[in-house]
C-alpha cells in the first residue's frame, strides 16, 4: 500500500510552500505522486527519481572524458585544490541547507577564500540597497491576512513563483481580508505584458531601464510636487492616480524582481523602491519584500550575516570579512582573474554565467557538487553527486520573508551517495590536516 | 622632496594589495626597508621586493616623499589608500582603490584607474590622463560617507555611479559619463565637461553638478528655475538651473528650503 507523506516542504523557489503532500511506494522508495507543488516543484521531486543520476564523483580526463573516482578521491582533490589555492572563491550555497552553508564558509575562512551566493547575479543589488537605506519589511503571513494593495514590480511570479500569488498575495482570503483577491488592488510595473500584468487592475508598462526615474516619480507624486508630462513612458495622471491607489489602502506591500534588481541602475533600483515604501507609512502601513529565487539563497544570506556581518561576496583572504560588490563578487572575481580555484555547490553557474566567466572556471581548477549532471559538472574538473536536500536529505532553509523552516527528507538518498554536510565535513577535516589546525 | 621609485619586475599571478605604498608609510625608511613592505596576494602574504625593484630612501616625513611606479601596475590595488600628504605618481593604469579614504597630498595617474578611485575620500588631490572606472569618488558600500573633501580631475571619461553619496570636494570629469552622477549627493560640486546620460543627481540632497555637454534623460524631480550666467572650470557660458530630486527630503535654511542644483549648459 502507498504511503503519503504530509507537510512536506518544497525546495524549489523562496516562497518555500509548506503544505506538499508526496505518496510514495509500498517500500518507501519511489516517489509516484506530488500533490499541491506547482508544476515546477512537482518536477524537482520527480527529477529525483532520475535513472541517469551520477552515483559517483566523476573526475575529468585529460582527453575531456569523465572517470568514476570514489568519495576518498574526491576529498582529498576538494581539500588539496582549496587548501593550496591563494585565493579560492567558493560559490553557490543557494539550495542546500544553512548546516551544509555553515560549514562552508567555516572551509572558506581556513583556507582564506571568497564565499559568494546566487545573490550576487540575483537580488544581491537588494542587499546593497537595504544596508544603505535600510527595509521596511514584513512576513508573507502578514500579506496573506492583511494586505490590500499588492504591488509586482518587475517580476512574474506566474511563471517564476507559482504559488506566490494564491497562497499570499491577490488570492488568499486572510483574517483581514475576507474577501479574497475582491477585496485587493493589483498594481504590476513591467514592460512586457506578462501573465502577472493581466492580472492587475493597474498595469504600468515601463519603458525598458526606466524603472527608476519611475519609482522616483512616485514619490514625487505622493509629495504632490510637480512632474514632467510623461515619465518612463507612463503620463503623470496615471502616476499621481497610482500614488492615490497606494496611500488609499490599510495595508500594502511592494514584491519586486530580477526586473529591477538586474535592470538598468540595479541597487538603486530598490533604494528607490524602499524610500517609496518608507514614505508611504506617512499615510498608510506599506511594506517590501523581494522575491527571492533560489529556495534557500536567503538562508546563506543569514548565515554569512550572523557569522561575518554581510550577506554575500564575502572576501575573507585576508583573515577577516570584506565585502564591496564590484570587487568581491563571483563575477567580478572571475573576469578580472582574481581567483585560482573555484568551487560551485548547489547552483548552476554554468547555466547563468557570463561566457567569459564561464572560461574562467573550466581554465581554473575546479570542483561542482551537485546531485545531478549541469552545466557547471560539464566545466568543471570534478563532480561530486550528492543527496537531493529537502527531498533526500533534511536541513533549514529560509523562505524570502526570511522566515526559517526545517525542510523534510522524504526519500533515502541512493546507496552510497553522501550529502552536502557529510561531503563538506570530511573536506573540511582533510583541509584541517593539511594545514595543521586542530 | 626625496623620491622612491618602484620598477615593477615580476607579474603577479593574482592581484597585490598595496596599501602600503603611501608617502606616510615610505616616510623615515631606506630603500632595504621599504623592499620589506608587505604586499598581499590573496591569503599570502609578501614582500614589496618580490615584485619591484626599489630605488631611493623615503623622505624625513610623508609631506617630503614622492612615489613613482613604473611598468605594469594594472593589478594592483589600494595603492595611496589613507594617505595624508606626500605625492604617487603613476606611470601606466592601476587597478581599484587608487587613494581610497585618502586625506591630503597628490595622486596623478598617467593612465586610466580602475573602480573605486578616491572612495571616501577626505582630501588632496587626484589627477588622472586616461579614464577612470565606476564608484569614482563614491562611498564604500553601507557608507552614508562619500567625496568629502578634496579634488579629483579625470582628463578623460568616467563609469557610473560617481560622486555615491558625496559631500564635498570637486569632481571634474573633462569627457563623458555612465549613468548615476551623485546619487545621494549632499553637498559638494561635480562639472561633466562631456555628455550624461541618464540618472543624474536622483535623490539628491544638496550640492551642485554642470553638465557642460549633453544630458539624455533628466530625472523627473528636477524643475527648471531660470537662466544663469556663470563661469565653471574655465568656462563661462550661460546655464539653465534645475532645482531638485524633489522627491528627497531637503534642509531649510533662513525658512527656505535648500535643494540641489543641476545646471545644465544652454
Amino acid at each position: 500500500m502507498t504511503k503519503t507523506v504530509t507537510d512536506v516542504i518544497c525546495p524549489f523557489c523562496g516562497t518555500l510552500c509548506d503544505d506538499i503532500e508526496v505518496v510514495l511506494s509500498d517500500d518507501g522508495k519511489k516517489i509516484l505522486e506530488v500533490v499541491n507543488a506547482c508544476a515546477i516543484g512537482a518536477q524537482k521531486f520527480h527529477h529525483a527519481m532520475a535513472e541517469d543520476r551520477p552515483k559517483k564523483p566523476r573526475m575529468k580526463q585529460p582527453d575531456g572524458t569523465y572517470k568514476e573516482v570514489s568519495y576518498d578521491e574526491a576529498v582529498e582533490y576538494t581539500a588539496q585544490m582549496l587548501a593550496n589555492a591563494k585565493k579560492p572563491l567558493l560559490y553557490g550555497w543557494s539550495s542546500t541547507s544553512c548546516e551544509a552553508d555553515s560549514i562552508g564558509n567555516e572551509i572558506t575562512e581556513l583556507c582564506g577564500g571568497c564565499v559568494d551566493n546566487t545573490a550576487a547575479v540575483c537580488h544581491g543589488t537588494t542587499l546593497i540597497a537595504l544596508q544603505d537605506v535600510g527595509v521596511p519589511s514584513c512576513t508573507l503571513g502578514e500579506v496573506r491576512n492583511r494586505a490590500d494593495r499588492i504591488i509586482y514590480w518587475g517580476c512574474n511570479p506566474a511563471h517564476a513563483h507559482p504559488r506566490h500569488m494564491s497562497r499570499y498575495s491577490i488570492f488568499p482570503r486572510g483574517f483581514f481580508t475576507g474577501k479574497g483577491s475582491q477585496s485587493r488592488k493589483v498594481i504590476v510595473v513591467d514592460p512586457r505584458v506578462t501573465d502577472t500584468a493581466k492580472l492587475a487592475d493597474y498595469h504600468y508598462q515601463v519603458e525598458q531601464g526606466r524603472d527608476y526615474e519611475l519609482l522616483q516619480a512616485f514619490r514625487t507624486a505622493l509629495k504632490g510636487e510637480w512632474l514632467p508630462d510623461t515619465v518612463a513612458g507612463i503620463p503623470k495622471e496615471k502616476i499621481y492616480e497610482g500614488a492615490e491607489v497606494m496611500k488609499s489602502g490599510r495595508f500594502g506591500i511592494i514584491f519586486f524582481g530580477m526586473g529591477v534588481t538586474q535592470s538598468l541602475s540595479k541597487n538603486h533600483n530598490i533604494d528607490a523602491a524602499i524610500c517609496l515604501t518608507k514614505e508611504l507609512n506617512t499615510y498608510t502601513k506599506f511594506t517590501i519584500m523581494p522575491m527571492r529565487g533560489h529556495y534557500n539563497v536567503t538562508g546563506h544570506g543569514e548565515v554569512l550575516g550572523w557569522q561575518y556581518g554581510f550577506p554575500y561576496s564575502v572576501d575573507i583572504s585576508r583573515g577577516y570579512a570584506r565585502y564591496n560588490p564590484g570587487d568581491t563578487s563571483t563575477i567580478d572575481l572571475l573576469l578580472r582573474g582574481e581567483v585560482d580555484a573555484f568551487f560551485s555547490i548547489a547552483t548552476d553557474p554554468g547555466a547563468h554565467f557570463p561566457i567569459d566567466a564561464v572560461r574562467r572556471i573550466s581554465e581554473l581548477p575546479s570542483v561542482a557538487v551537485d546531485p545531478f549532471i549541469t552545466p557547471t559538472t560539464e566545466v568543471s574538473k570534478l563532480h561530486v553527486p550528492v543527496a537531493f536536500v529537502g527531498i533526500e536529505v533534511g536541513g533549514n532553509a529560509y523562505r524570502m520573508d526570511n522566515v526559517p523552516i526545517d525542510c523534510r527528507k522524504v526519500i533515502d538518498p541512493p546507496e552510497g551517495v553522501l550529502t552536502d554536510e557529510q561531503f563538506l565535513e570530511r573536506v573540511l577535516k582533510r583541509i584541517r590536516e593539511l594545514k595543521g589546525v586542530k | 622632496m626625496s623620491t622612491v621609485t618602484l620598477v615593477a619586475k615580476a607579474k603577479p599571478q593574482l592581484f597585490l594589495e598595496m596599501e602600503s605604498v603611501t608617502p606616510d608609510a615610505f616616510a623615515g625608511k631606506k630603500a632595504s626597508d621599504i623592499a620589506e613592505l608587505p604586499v598581499y596576494e590573496g591569503n599570502t602574504t609578501l614582500r614589496l621586493a618580490d615584485f619591484f625593484e626599489v630605488r631611493g630612501d623615503g623622505g624625513t616625513t610623508a609631506a617630503d616623499t614622492k612615489i613613482v611606479i613604473k611598468g605594469d601596475a594594472t593589478r594592483l590595488k589600494y595603492v595611496g589608500m589613507r594617505m595624508t600628504a606626500g605625492e604617487i605618481e603613476v606611470e601606466g593604469s592601476i587597478d581599484q582603490y587608487v587613494g581610497a579614504w585618502m586625506e591630503g597630498g597628490r595622486i596623478h595617474v598617467h593612465g586610466n584607474t580602475d573602480a573605486f578611485t578616491g572612495v571616501g575620500m577626505k582630501g588632496g588631490e587626484i589627477l588622472i590622463d586616461g579614464n577612470a572606472g565606476n564608484y569614482l569618488g563614491a562611498a564604500y558600500r553601507g557608507d552614508w560617507r562619500g567625496m568629502q573633501g578634496g579634488r579629483i580631475h579625470v582628463k578623460g571619461n568616467a563609469g557610473s555611479d560617481i560622486g555615491y553619496y558625496m559631500n564635498g570636494g570637486t569632481i571634474v570629469v573633462e569627457g563623458d559619463v555612465d549613468v548615476h552622477v551623485g546619487s545621494h549627493m549632499d553637498g559638494g560640486r561635480i562639472v561633466i565637461k562631456g555628455n550624461a546620460k541618464s540618472k543624474v543627481g536622483g535623490q539628491m540632497v544638496t550640492g551642485e553638478i554642470f553638465i557642460l555637454g549633453t544630458l539624455e534623460v533628466m530625472m523627473p524631480g528636477f524643475i527648471y528655475r531660470k537662466d544663469v550666467d556663470i563661469e565653471v572650470e574655465g568656462v563661462n557660458g550661460k546655464f539653465a538651473l534645475f532645482e531638485g530630486d524633489t522627491a528627497e527630503r531637503h534642509p531649510k535654511k533662513k525658512g527656505q528650503t535648500v535643494y540641489g542644483r543641476l545646471y545644465l549648459k544652454v
